[in-house]
């Protein structure tokens, strides 16, 4: 019975949780409604990939109407991924975030923070599950509204302008791809993925759907932040309380890289969008230029939220690229890049976030010798850095390892060559902040606080359960490219 | 004939790239929102265009009416429409908060006072 109703329990739980914090405001019972949605929302993922991985798509009509006329859910194994990727980032992130937020976010608006956080999981999930193109749209536009909000809680007034520069950017995104959809619509009179996928083969002369490309394309490059388009990124990053952070980096881009990925394969096409639209031409230069200067210019950062927040534009240029190979090995190497990034993100954000709840700000300079003072948080920011920059045994290594070789079985070399040149600049940012942390002596003008020590268990377990899955995923990492090869080729093979 | 006949869609293209310019160009951050208000609004004229059917009247379902206009862009709008007025909402939100921190709401005067802050 409830088994039919998983999908739907999948947007419903969240969107409910929302409210529900809004009329209890009591700040540690909203923290445990929202811990016990997300749990519920984790198992439901769970149980969807397990299912459709034993069963196949699952397609469900919302409220009994069929596929054309109605809504539809459509889970494959690529958004299955999405879905399980999602709800565990967040969850652990929710967990994590109790102490934070006590700390960060003035109080008296606990409800509002979790509420928000709820309406922007509810958006993610539905983005990821749903099967109608204009449903993308309404779950965007939620998740971005409520994301806007989470920012401009920040305790830096710079919050503001920086949640205000990301609501006119994510709005240009958004209308962008409401125009598209609305072309398509035009062109092909359908919104249902499956039934757009069938009939742009016929539309495909039509001038219209050329428009509805192009304008999707934009608006999916700016949602998604990919290199020329990712001005609001950083600030945004840096300035939002250090959760919402974390759980953006995890969730948020990797969502509309996943769009991307269905309008480019599942609807467009992978012979429409990289054989005639020559997607390659436009999205190469800006992934490649996007990780080879991203990561250079994380280099010169010196707060730690904001030099991550531009290895993570370089990361999306890595799944871009890969993505641009457009064969099965590429797309694999995207996807499991998108787990990947995912998990070692968030943890490199959860570890900023523990160096912040102590020492009260994250400048690079002023860190030194935190090991003696914290070595779990320090240990914890080593190994997931390790992973970032992509030592063997860390997963990094092993989405590194797949995309190289997906280059060079296309015969792009040289894309393997600057994947290379910018993993050196990683070993620099990364392997920088980790000198001061572990060797520089402690100066005396040193602005740290007295007696500090070692970060709650609170924040320090759900961030080692993310890196203990890392190091599970970097160590076996035929689990994962197991699960995106399938998921590639569900995209390449396009809608049966 | 065929430019005039498609005046609405010149319409959209009008209102859209007014938009998008005020959106670019300006520095007064509700000036930004309004533009971000007429770029919406003219992807509604958009939507609303395409389903215009030729002698078609409103989409009533009865025998008298053999021909009616596509209802469903309706129904989409009218959700688009609540987005972007939500949108607006939370912009015009963050614009008082950004008011009585700054004291400005001026772009240009609100980067200049951000590149004077530093962190410690």
């Amino acid at each position: 019975m409830i088994a039919d109703q998983l999908p739907a329990l999948q947007i419903v739980i969240p969107m409910l949780a929302a409210p529900l914090c809004v009329l209890v405001r009591r700040s540690f019972v909203c923290w445990c409604i929202s811990v016990i949605a997300n749990l519920l929302v984790l198992w439901v993922a769970w149980s969807i990939f397990k299912q459709v991985q034993s069963d196949g798509v699952i397609r469900y009509a919302l409220g009994g109407w069929a596929a054309p006329t109605g809504i539809e859910y459509y889970v494959d194994s690529m958004n299955s991924i999405m879905l399980l990727l999602v709800s565990f980032i967040s969850c652990v992130v929710l967990v994590y975030a109790y102490q934070s937020v006590i700390k960060s976010v003035q109080t008296g608006k606990h409800y509002l923070f979790y509420a928000a956080w709820m309406l922007c999981l509810t958006g993610l999930l539905g983005i990821s599950i749903t099967g109608d193109a204009f449903n993308v749209f309404v779950f965007l536009e939620i998740s971005s509204l409520s994301m806007y909000m989470l920012i401009a809680f920040g305790s830096d007034r710079r919050a503001l302008s920086a949640s205000f520069r990301y609501l006119i950017m994510g709005s240009i995104g958004a209308s962008f791809i409401l125009i598209g959809i609305g072309f398509l619509y035009a062109a092909t009179g359908a919104l249902n993925m499956v039934d757009l996928a069938s009939r742009i083969p016929d539309a495909q002369s039509q001038r219209a759907v050329l428009v509805a490309f192009s304008f999707l394309t934009i608006g999916l490059m700016i949602k998604s932040a990919v290199f020329p388009l990712h001005g609001w990124l950083a600030n945004a990053y840096q300035h939002a309380p250090i959760v919402v952070t974390a759980f953006l980096a995890g969730t948020a881009t990797k969502v509309s890289l996943y769009v991307l990925l269905r309008f480019f394969f599942s609807i467009f096409g992978t012979n429409y969008s990289f054989g005639s639209m020559l997607l390659n031409v436009v999205l190469l230069p800006a992934a490649v230029a996007g990780f080879v200067l991203m990561s250079l210019v994380a280099i010169f950062q010196s707060d730690l939220r904001r030099m991550l927040a531009y290895s993570s534009v370089a990361q999306i240029g890595y799944i871009i690229a890969a993505f641009c190979l457009a064969s099965q090995a590429g797309l694999t190497a995207g996807i499991v890049h998108i787990i990947n990034h995912g998990i070692i993100k968030t943890a490199l954000f959860m570890s900023v976030g523990c160096i912040i709840y102590r020492v009260g700000h994250a400048h690079s300079d002023s860190l030194d010798n935190l090991f003696k003072k914290m070595p779990f948080t320090v240990t914890a920011f080593i190994i997931s850095g390790f992973g970032l920059i992509g030592v063997p045994l860390t997963v990094g290594f092993i989405s590194k390892f797949s995309l190289i070789s997906a280059s060079m079985e296309r015969g792009w070399w040289m894309i393997g060559v600057l994947v290379l040149l910018s993993s050196l600049f990683a070993i620099v940012y990364v392997g920088r902040v980790i000198e001061i942390m572990l060797f520089r002596q402690s100066r005396t003008d040193n602005p740290q606080p007295a007696g500090m020590h070692e970060a709650p268990l609170l924040m320090l377990i759900p961030m080692y359960l993310l890196i203990a899955v890392s190091l599970w995923f970097g160590i076996s990492g035929s689990t994962t490219l197991a699960v995106a090869a399938d998921a590639a080729a569900a995209l390449l093979g396009g809608y049966r | 004939m065929a430019v005039l006949g498609l005046y609405n869609y010149w319409a959209v293209i009008v209102l859209m790239m007014a938009g998008l310019y005020i959106l670019i160009a300006r520095y007064n951050l509700i000036k930004k929102m309004i533009g971000l208000g007429v770029f919406q609004t003219s992807i509604f004229y958009l939507y609303i265009s395409m389903g215009k059917v030729q002698g078609g009247s409103a989409p009533i379902l009865d025998d008298a009416v053999p021909l009616y206009s596509n209802p469903l862009v309706h129904v989409l709008i009218l959700t688009a429409i609540v987005v972007g007025v939500a949108t607006t909402a939370v912009g015009l939100a963050l614009i008082v908060r950004i008011y009585e921190e700054y004291g400005t709401i001026e772009e240009d005067e609100i980067k200049a006072i951000e590149s004077q802050e530093h962190d410690l």
